[in-house]
Formats: structure tokens, C-alpha cells, sequence
């Protein structure tokens, strides 16, 4: 690890003003960020560690919540406004990583973590267009179980590894940014960028920029929904599909849907032509598979994951069934 | 593993043959089998709480003065040499002391590899440490640092510049094949080794399998990196280790750095788990040079990726079983061959073809092993190295006979059940597996199985159950001293260099030496993991209970002599010879006239002394050549299979074991227990993705080699027979790695009972299952 200094600035305004200088990077539990600093990824000169700011998580005027960047994944999980209201919320944060490690991750280092790719991690022996722009991807004929079958390039097919920002796509979350320029608001559906010829551009934050909160829109849907996350082992494994999923019924028809993937994407993949395929219409298998089969007719997959196409169906299909399914 | 030792061996056992079996050890019964006091009980480890309590000290927490800590550099290349070599910005980096590589590391000579034939050795690998500028496999060590801090030293070891020069490197398996070795023998076994004509039997019979079975590339994992705290007083040596060959090591690093054994101490009083990863490797070497050259203390821990790149894991297998029967169930063929990886430095030939020596009967039998020569870290030992693999293609082939026939799988094992061993006719000492299965399968609910796969089901999840049968022989060896200090105020101080690695070893052998020696537990003081003590062998091979048994029992055969001796001519035992009296309530008291008696303290005051000392060794290990010994297991398991997404979960298991007696109820269950744990991730995680294209290893971290997390282990049901042993000492045999065995293939026969899916390839992945 190469020696830094660690600053701890009292509000976001002196944070960002440090997040712009050279060698500066924000940290929040560090479940990440040191990791890749321990195997030469990140090099750092300075940590400038931001979970002394908001971590509040607040009910808006009109429903919907704000939750500070700072808040731990954890809190998240547990507080009952998130457990009433958002539950595939609860349920996604509480299906990643280990309780430990949830109770050190912060709201917006899980947004801003790495992927997990193999070879991205190995700075010693592999090449990796994401860690160094040129150089190659060793993950198109390597080891890519856990990589992209859609939205990948033919740089880069890593995975953003989140099951939190999974649920968070679905429900249409908006990331709070402040910046030297002031605050803005993005819809999370933006915030990501795809790795097209230029991997290593992650999100489409400023230099300087820092998360200050994420805010989630009151939604009927939050409450009639699920997170199933489907995995290599019981728990303590990234995804190799996930699947968030709120719908609201009306008289046996889908009146409204919102539906996200995990594991199969270089970000949360909000599945925008499968939703547009299923409003409105009945809530059949059928229907299901159609609405997949347009959604995945751009999957790209490579050697090691081409199972996850059929396996993506059968468990979006098999959650939606249970949600549009009898409740009486 | 030559021709020769072949024909040595053997000639061995044709002895041993015209010997009456009471004049060889286990000829008679060990009288402690009947006479059973602590041993049997149920203690709980007495590390325990200094364990949980955090005051036993660890290798890696041995405090020294001016120490000194070191990070290890490794080759990103697999095969080629160092063109060019810059230290000078790590030598210039805060805090460093010295940077060792090729260019100041003392010539050393190669550490002899541990072998069946060599049983003084400890080398994990016949590789030079730091020697020259080649590169023999990717993640070999190139350079040390040592520094003040250990993040000093990780920093500086990043500065080192290395220019590499890349040639071919050996690193598909596939590839391989063309070239592939065949060895003349297998641990103590022939290799090739043929009964009758199998395939003619394989093709005549009216029912038969043929398949071919992989299990992947497995890497250690003990909740313990390897460490070592060193210190150089002169010419003396202190190294506190992590060690499950305590004694040889010492031995090893004399001879390397040409000294006395005497010279070098070896301390290893706790180990957080070994599982035959815990031997002689570079880090161990490089610390001592390194501490040497410093003329400080060294400490060196690996990374968990260190521990990845230097020490070696399991071989991937490919193996074929074919079986063949004739209408009544009974086997006509049993073929098992194949090929896994063994570099000539290499110890661990993986012996995945002896259990299907020594467990059913047939007709006909063919059995070979061949060995493939890739640039790797040196493959090793790993719990149950061979039978873990071998099981699993054996026992799954079983079942796919027994699905073919129509036949209860349990059944058609028990059709198969020899009386002796089946290829060479030798006694069992001891075998209830019949007992065992009858026994399991009724307390695990079989009779409720469905023979038809895939017929059970619980929404979308389809329930099966499976069985197999887990086998691993008996071993006990040779060179076990142990010594014995017994005071006139009834205490006695057991002494050997044996090794615990959290198996519960020192807990056992107070339980016996209480119960050898007449005593209550508490009167006995167990002194272990130190080299400076009387010899022990390795902890592996399931067999450091019985080596160290028998050595503390000659101890104490010996101590009953000379007590004798002291009681003299006025004591009532006086004319008594050593095996006519028994050690019992702090007397020696004489087996045929039990009013005969005297107190170990009278005797003791009475001539004057305040404690008396022996030390003995056990006897040579003859019983394991005259009669076939195993540890065996009947395994069951129930699983559900999602059929949406594949998933598998284990949700019962029940291990039924038969190892003769079982010393210790507490701590043999947390040996089968974890041994089955083990099993479940061969089964369905376990997995090291080794990029063939390049020979790194891809998935060095806890987070992405899946060992079973606790969500995947279901609560685990164990019993066993009991039935002691009449030919080992205390009638126990080997538990530390019967656990594994069977397992893996337990699971995949009921995986296949619940989807009618039959998955050859392990780990089995969902993927599989779609």
C-alpha cells in the first residue's frame, strides 16, 4: 500500500473542494476502497473521509425519502420507513456482502464501488482496460461468470456489483451531487455511464463532486415488490442475476411495473422494454417471456455466462409470478 | 515411489504373513479398550479458554525485541527469469532494513520432499528458494523486505523493479496428457495394479457405467495465514511456526543452514488449522535467512493472496470409473484411472484410486494413475488427498450402477461387502460398515427416499436424498517417542513434539495418559508443539492419535519397570515384571493378584525420590502391514434443487461412521462435522480458477474462492459405531479426514435423486442444473 495523508472535513462544501485535488479520493466504510488500495488498484496521496456528514434519513414532504450519503448500509436496512415503504430495499441491501461489512459500507460508497472483475483486481499480472485505458481486457477469454451480458463493449464486460443500487434503479432513486458549480440532481438511471471505449469513466459525476444524499420518490410500487438475488453460494457472494421487481395490479392486469437486474450489466440495468412490454397487459408466462426475450435480444454474452440469459428469464419470470400472483 | 519400494514393501508384508499376529503390535488387544475412564468422556478442548480468551499465542503474535517485519514479493510470470533487477528505490523507502533477493540470499541446498520413504522429510516443494533469477511457476517469491513497520515493508516491496523475460510455460491440463507420467508406485501401493481382465468384464457383463468424473483445483484456506516469528541468539535458531510437522522442520532447517538439530528450536503450540497445508515452504526459509542477515528478529505473515502463491493446494482430477455387475447385483469390473497433476518437485501424488482397492469386491479389477508435469506451485496434501476426489467419482458411479439396475444403492454395497481385503486377502482388523449404513439409514429416514428421480418436490424446490460410502485407511507412524515425568506428589508431566492444529490433540492425550498412567486428568500436564521435546511425526495421514498413543504407552510400560525396580525387594509387588501390573488409582497393582499393590508415592519416598523420568518409543507400526485397516463412513444427504434457477442447498446431512473406539464424543464430532463441511464445498463451491492461458491463479481471496458460508451448511447429524479396534492402540483409528470422504459424492447422488440430473463436473454450479 502506498503511504497517504487522511483528512476528515466538516461539511461537504470542504470536502468537495478536496475531492478536486490531484491524488485526493473520498472515503466512506473504506470496504472497497482500501481493498484496492491494499492490491495496488487505487494510489491514493490523500483519503478524505466524508462519513462525519449526513447520514440522516429523512421522510420528504409528500412521501419519499432522503437518505445522507454517510448513512451505513445497514441503517438502511433496518429503518422501518425503508422496511415499510421500500421493502425490496431492505431486502436487496440485506442480500449483499456480510453483516459486518454492511455495517461499515456507506449509502454512497456502494454506489461509487469497483467492480469485482478478477482481472481489474490483479494489477500485478492482468490487463484491464478499466484500470489502465489501452491495455487490454483479459476477462473477454478469461474468467467473466460473474461479467456483463448486457450493455458491455468490446473493452470491458465488468459487472457494477451492487445489489443495493439494483433496488435503487427500480425505484427511480435520484443522487443528491454538491460540486464547486453548487448541487444538482440526477436521476440514477444517468448517473452510470456504459464502458463503451473508454471503461475507466464510470459515473457521469464532476470532478470534485461528491454524493451528499439519495432521495427515493414515494411509489405504490415499493410495497407490492421483491429482491431475489441468485448466487454461487447462500450468501456472502456477488450475483450472478438478481432481480428487483414492484408492480401495481388492477382487476388482473398489470397496471404498472418497475423492474431491474443485477450481475448482468456494468451498472444496475433498469429493464425499460420488458416494463413497456408488460404494462398493461396480463400477467402471464407468456407475457413474462416475451417481455424478457425483448428485453434480452441485445445480450451479448461470452463463454462463462452464457447461462445467465436462460437463468435472467427463469427468475424474473419466477418473481414476477409470485408478485402478480393471488394474495388472497 | 520406485520399482524398488514396490518390491520392498511387499516383501514386508510376506513376512509379516508367517508371523503370529500376537507376537506383532495390536496382537493382543490394548487393555485400555476394556478399562476406559477419561478416555470415552466427553471433554471440552483444554485450550479452550486461553483460545477464546485471546491469550494463547499464535506464530504471527510472538512478541520479540527490536523485531523486524517482512512482505514477500512474487513472480506475475510463470515461467522465464529476471532480465533485470532494481531494488534501489525499495532500499531507499522509510523504514527498511534490507531487501533480500537472489543476489544476497545464502546458497541453500533443496529441502528433501516429505515421503512415505523418507519420514524425517518436510519439503512441500524440491524447488531452490530464491536462488537464481528463473522463474519456475507464477507467484514463486523473488524478493523479501523487511522493514520496522509491516507497512513499510509492503510499500518498499511494491518499489522493487523487476524486468522479466517470459518463455513457454506447461499450463493446460489438457495439453499435458501427451506427456503424462506414470509412476511405479502410489504412496506405499503399486500403481498399476490389475486383477483379473476388467475391460473384458466391463463388456461382457449385463449391466454396466463407464464415466468420466472431474474435480477441480482446491487452495488452503485455514483461518490461519501461515507465519513465522524468527530469532537468531548466534548460532542458535528460535523459529515460532505454524506447523503441523513441528520436528522436521527443525531437523530440515538445521541441515539447511548447517547447523546441529539441537541448534534450532521449532515452536508451534497453537495452529489455527493446517489440513496438510501447514508445512515447509520459501516463507519459512526466506524469514531466516532474512533474520540471519539482519541480525534481528524477522516476523513474516503471508497475505491470504501470499498464501495462494506460494502454498500449494489440491490437483485437479480427471478421472474414469467403470463398473460392471452381473444380474444379481454383484461387480464383474471395477476400472478407476486417470490423470492429476504432479510436478517432479512435487510431494502429494493425490491418491484418488486407493480407496477402490480396499472397498468392494469384483471379479475383476484395473487401477493406474498418471501424472501430469505443468508449471505450477507444488500441488499438496489437503484433507484426504485422493480418497476426498476419488470418493466422489467412485461412490457417484455406485449409484449410477445401482439407478441402472433398479437396485437401493445401499443395497447394491452391501451385495458387494468383502470379508477380506479384496485384492490381496489380508484380515480386516475391524469393519462394521455394514453396521454403519444399517444404523445411519435409519436414523436419517432412507426408507422415505424415492427411487425415482425427481419426484419429490416442495414448490420449486425438488427434494432428493443420496448416499455414499467414505473410506481412509488406518495409519500409524513410525518414530513416535514421547517421554514421562511422574512426581511423588502424584503428578506427571507427558512430554512429545506432537502438533495440534485445533483437532483437540493435547486434550486426547491427557484423556489417555490419565487413564494410562492411573491418574486423574488433572494430574496430568501435556507437553506439546516444541521441538526440543521427544520426537513425534507429522499431524497428517489421520494418524498423530495413535502414533503419539503408542509411544506414551511404551513410556509407560517403561515407567512401570523402573517403578518396580525402585519398589525393590521389601514392596509387596516385589518379583513382578512390568507387564504383569497395571497403572490404576495412583498404584501399581498386579493383574493376577490384586492385593498386591503399592502407591506411585510410597514407592517413590520409600527410595527416596521425588520423581522418577522414562522416555520410550512406540513400537514399529507392523499392524498396518499385517491386516487392511480403514476408517470408513456411510454418508447421507437430502438436498433441494430450485428449478427455477438450480440452486442447490444441502438441507440434512447425517455422517455414520465407523473408526473404531471414538476417544472423545465433543471433539470427534467437530472433526467429522467439519470434515463434511469441507465435503459440502467440494460438492458446490469450492473451486480455484487457474488461468490456463497464463498459470496464475485468478481467484486468490476469501471473497471469491467459495469456501461454504454458514448459510450453506445445514445441521449435521453424526454417530458411529464404536467398535473398537482391536490391532491399534486404545482400538481407535483416524477421524481428522474420514469427515470429507464420500461426502461430495453423497451430494451429487442426490442432487440426481432429486432432478434426475447426473453431474459429473464438480463444483456442481446452478449453471449445471439449468
Amino acid at each position: 500500500m502506498t503511504p497517504f495523508s487522511y483528512r476528515r472535513p466538516a461539511s461537504s462544501m470542504d470536502a468537495s473542494a478536496l475531492a478536486a485535488l490531484k491524488g485526493h479520493k473520498l472515503l466512506g466504510g473504506g470496504t472497497n476502497l482500501v481493498d484496492l488500495m491494499r492490491k495496488g488498484v487505487e494510489h491514493p496521496t490523500t483519503l478524505v473521509d466524508v462519513t462525519a456528514l449526513s447520514s440522516e434519513i429523512i421522510e420528504m414532504e409528500g412521501g419519499g425519502l432522503l437518505i445522507g450519503a454517510a448513512a451505513r448500509n445497514s441503517a438502511v436496512a433496518a429503518h422501518p420507513l425503508v422496511r415499510a415503504h421500500y421493502p425490496m430495499l431492505s431486502r436487496a441491501i440485506l442480500a449483499g456482502a456480510s453483516a459486518q461489512i454492511r455495517n461499515m459500507a456507506t449509502v454512497a460508497g456502494n454506489l461509487l464501488q469497483r467492480t469485482r472483475c478478477a482481472y481489474f483486481n490483479d494489477p500485478a499480472a492482468s490487463r484491464c482496460n478499466k484500470r489502465q485505458p489501452g491495455s487490454g481486457c483479459d476477462a473477454l477469454e478469461g474468467f467473466n461468470r460473474y461479467h456483463a451480458i448486457l450493455g458491455g463493449s468490446p473493452g470491458c464486460i465488468a459487472t457494477h456489483p451492487s445489489d443495493m443500487c439494483v433496488a435503487l434503479m427500480a425505484l427511480d432513486a435520484q443522487i443528491h451531487l454538491a460540486g464547486s458549480a453548487g448541487t444538482r440532481i440526477v436521476p440514477l438511471a444517468d448517473f452510470y455511464r456504459l464502458p463503451g471505449d473508454s471503461p475507466h469513466l464510470e459515473t457521469t459525476m464532476e470532478i470534485g463532486e461528491l454524493i451528499t444524499a439519495v432521495e427515493i420518490p414515494a411509489s405504490a410500487m415499493g410495497q407490492r415488490s421483491a429482491y431475489r438475488k441468485v448466487r454461487d453460494r447462500a450468501s456472502y457472494a456477488f450475483a450472478l442475476v438478481s432481480v428487483a421487481a414492484g408492480v401495481s395490479m388492477q382487476d388482473g392486469t398489470i397496471e404498472d411495473i418497475r423492474l431491474a437486474f443485477g450481475g448482468i450489466a456494468p451498472r444496475p440495468w433498469r429493464a425499460l422494454q420488458a416494463e413497456a412490454a408488460l404494462r398493461g397487459g396480463p400477467a402471464t408466462p407468456e407475457a413474462m417471456a416475451a417481455a424478457m426475450d425483448a428485453e434480452l435480444a441485445v445480450a451479448r454474452p461470452a463463454a462463462g455466462n452464457a447461462f445467465k440469459v436462460e437463468l435472467l428469464k427463469r427468475t424474473t419470470a419466477a418473481v414476477l409470478l409470485e408478485l402478480t400472483g393471488d394474495r388472497s | 515411489m520406485s520399482r524398488m519400494q514396490n518390491v520392498v514393501i511387499d516383501s514386508v508384508k510376506t513376512v509379516l504373513g508367517w508371523v503370529p499376529e500376537r507376537w506383532l503390535p495390536g496382537g493382543t488387544p490394548d487393555p485400555l479398550i476394556m478399562r476406559r475412564g477419561a478416555v470415552g468422556r466427553q471433554v471440552s478442548r483444554l485450550d479452550g479458554p486461553i483460545k477464546v480468551g485471546g491469550q494463547a499465542r499464535f506464530a504471527a503474535e510472538v512478541a520479540m525485541e527490536n523485531m523486524c517485519y517482512a512482505s514477500l514479493l512474487h513472480s506475475p510470470i510463470t515461467r522465464g527469469r529476471m532480465r533485470h533487477l532494481d531494488t534501489s528505490a525499495a532500499e531507499a523507502a522509510p523504514g527498511v532494513i534490507l531487501v533480500m533477493t537472489h543476489r544476497n540470499m545464502p546458497r541453500l541446498d533443496i529441502i528433501p520432499l516429505v515421503s512415505v520413504t523418507n519420514l524425517g522429510a518436510v519439503g512441500a516443494s524440491a524447488l531452490p528458494i530464491m536462488q537464481d533469477t528463473e522463474i519456475r511457476y507464477n507467484g514463486q517469491v523473488v524478493a523479501l523486505v523487511l522493514a520496522e513497520t509491516q507497512e513499510q515493508a509492503d510499500h518498499a516491496a511494491s518499489l522493487i523493479q523487476i524486468d522479466y523475460e517470459t518463455a513457454g510455460a506447461r499450463t493446460h491440463f489438457e495439453a499435458a496428457k501427451a506427456t503424462a507420467r506414470t509412476p511405479a508406485s502410489v504412496l506405499i501401493e503399486k500403481n498399476h495394479t490389475v486383477v483379473g481382465n476388467a475391460e473384458y468384464e466391463l463388456a461382457q457383463s449385463p449391466f454396466q457405467v463407464d464415466n468420466i468424473y472431474r474435480t477441480p483445483g482446491h487452495n488452503h484456506n485455514a483461518i490461519e495465514l501461515h507465519a513465522v516469528t524468527v530469532a537468531w541468539d548466534g548460532d542458535t535458531l528460535e523459529v515460532h511456526d505454524a506447523s503441523q510437522m513441528i520436528s522436521g522442520s527443525a531437523a530440515a532447517l538445521a541441515k539447511l543452514f548447517g547447523l546441529k538439530k539441537e541448534q534450532v528450536r521449532v515452536l508451534s503450540p497453537f495452529v489455527g488449522g493446517g489440513f496438510g497445508g501447514k508445512g515447509m515452504w520459501d516463507h519459512q526459509v526466506v524469514a531466516v535467512a532474512a533474520a540471519r542477515i539482519a541480525g534481528r528478529p524477522v516476523r513474516l505473515v503471508l497475505s491470504r493472496d501470499g498464501v495462494y502463491r506460494i502454498v500449494g493446494g489440491r490437483t485437479p482430477t480427471e478421472q474414469r470409473v467403470a463398473l460392471a455387475a452381473d444380474a444379481g447385483g454383484n461387480l464383474t469390473a471395477l476400472i478407476h484411472t486417470g490423470h492429476s497433476v504432479m510436478p517432479p518437485y512435487s510431494a502429494c501424488p493425490e491418491q484418488y484410486t486407493l480407496t477402490g482397492r480396499a472397498l468392494y469386491r469384483s471379479k475383476s479389477y484395473a487401477f493406474v494413475q498418471h501424472h501430469l508435469d505443468l508449471d505450477i506451485v507444488p500441488n499438496t496434501y489437503m484433507r484426504a488427498p485422493g480418497e476426498s476426489v476419488g470418493t466422489f467419482a467412485l461412490e457417484s458411479a455406485i449409484d449410477e450402477l445401482a439407478h441402472e439396475m433398479g437396485i437401493d444403492p445401499i443395497e447394491l454395497r452391501l451385495r458387494n461387502e468383502p470379508e477380506t481385503h479384496p485384492l490381496s486377502g489380508t484380515p480386516f482388523s475391524q469393519r462394521a460398515l455394514v453396521q454403519a449404513y444399517r444404523e445411519g439409514a435409519e436414523r436419517f429416514g432412507w426408507a422415505r427416499r424415492q427411487a425415482t428421480p425427481g419426484t419429490q418436490r416442495d414448490g420449486e424446490w425438488l427434494i432428493g436424498m443420496g448416499c455414499a460410502t467414505g473410506s481412509f485407511p488406518y495409519a500409524r507412524m513410525p518414530g513416535a517417542s514421547a517421554s514421562i515425568r511422574l512426581t511423588r506428589e502424584g503428578r506427571a508431566i507427558v512430554s512429545c513434539s506432537a502438533q495440534d492444529m485445533g483437532m483437540g490433540t493435547s486434550t486426547v492425550q491427557i484423556q489417555h495418559a490419565a487413564d494410562r498412567l492411573g491418574l486423574p486428568m488433572e494430574a496430568i500436564v501435556f507437553e506439546m508443539g516444541d521441538s526440543a521435546l521427544p520426537t513425534t511425526p507429522m499431524a497428517g495421514g489421520s494418524s498423530q492419535t495413535v502414533s503419539i498413543a503408542a509411544a506414551i504407552a511404551a513410556a509407560a510400560e517403561k515407567l512401570s519397570g523402573e517403578l518396580l525396580r525402585l519398589a525393590g525387594n521389601s514392596s509387596p509387588l516385589a518379583g513382578l515384571r512390568a507387564g504383569e501390573v497395571r497403572m490404576i488409582d495412583q498404584k501399581l497393582v498386579s493383574i493376577e493378584d490384586p492385593s498386591r499393590t503399592e502407591s506411585f508415592q510410597q514407592i517413590l519416598a520409600r527410595a527416596s525420590r521425588d520423581e522418577i523420568s522414562v522416555s520410550a518409543a512406540g513400537s514399529a507400526p507392523l499392524e498396518m502391514l499385517k491386516f487392511a485397516m480403514h476408517s470408513l463412513s456411510a454418508n447421507f444427504c437430502e438436498v433441494r434443487v430450485s428449478e427455477v434457477t438450480g440452486e442447490v442447498r444441502v438441507s440434512r446431512m447425517l455422517g455414520s461412521f465407523d473408526c473404531g473406539a471414538i476417544l472423545n464424543p465433543k471433539t470427534a464430532t467437530s472433526q467429522f462435522k467439519g470434515g463434511m463441511i469441507m465435503g459440502i464445498g467440494l460438492a458446490l463451491t469450492e473451486e480455484t480458477l487457474f488461468d490456463e492461458r497464463s498459470g496464475r491463479i485468478m481467484n486468490a481471496t476469501l471473497a471469491d474462492y467459495h469456501i461454504p458460508s454458514h448459510l450453506d451448511v445445514p445441521d449435521i447429524d453424526v454417530m458411529w459405531t464404536g467398535v473398537p479396534d482391536p490391532r491399534s492402540p486404545l482400538g481407535a483409528r483416524g477421524i481428522g479426514e474420514i469427515g470429507i470422504t464420500g461426502v461430495a459424492a453423497a451430494i451429487a447422488n442426490a442432487v440426481f435423486n432429486a432432478t434426475g440430473r447426473r453431474v459429473r463436473d464438480l463444483p456442481i454450479t446452478l449453471d449445471k442444473l439449468l
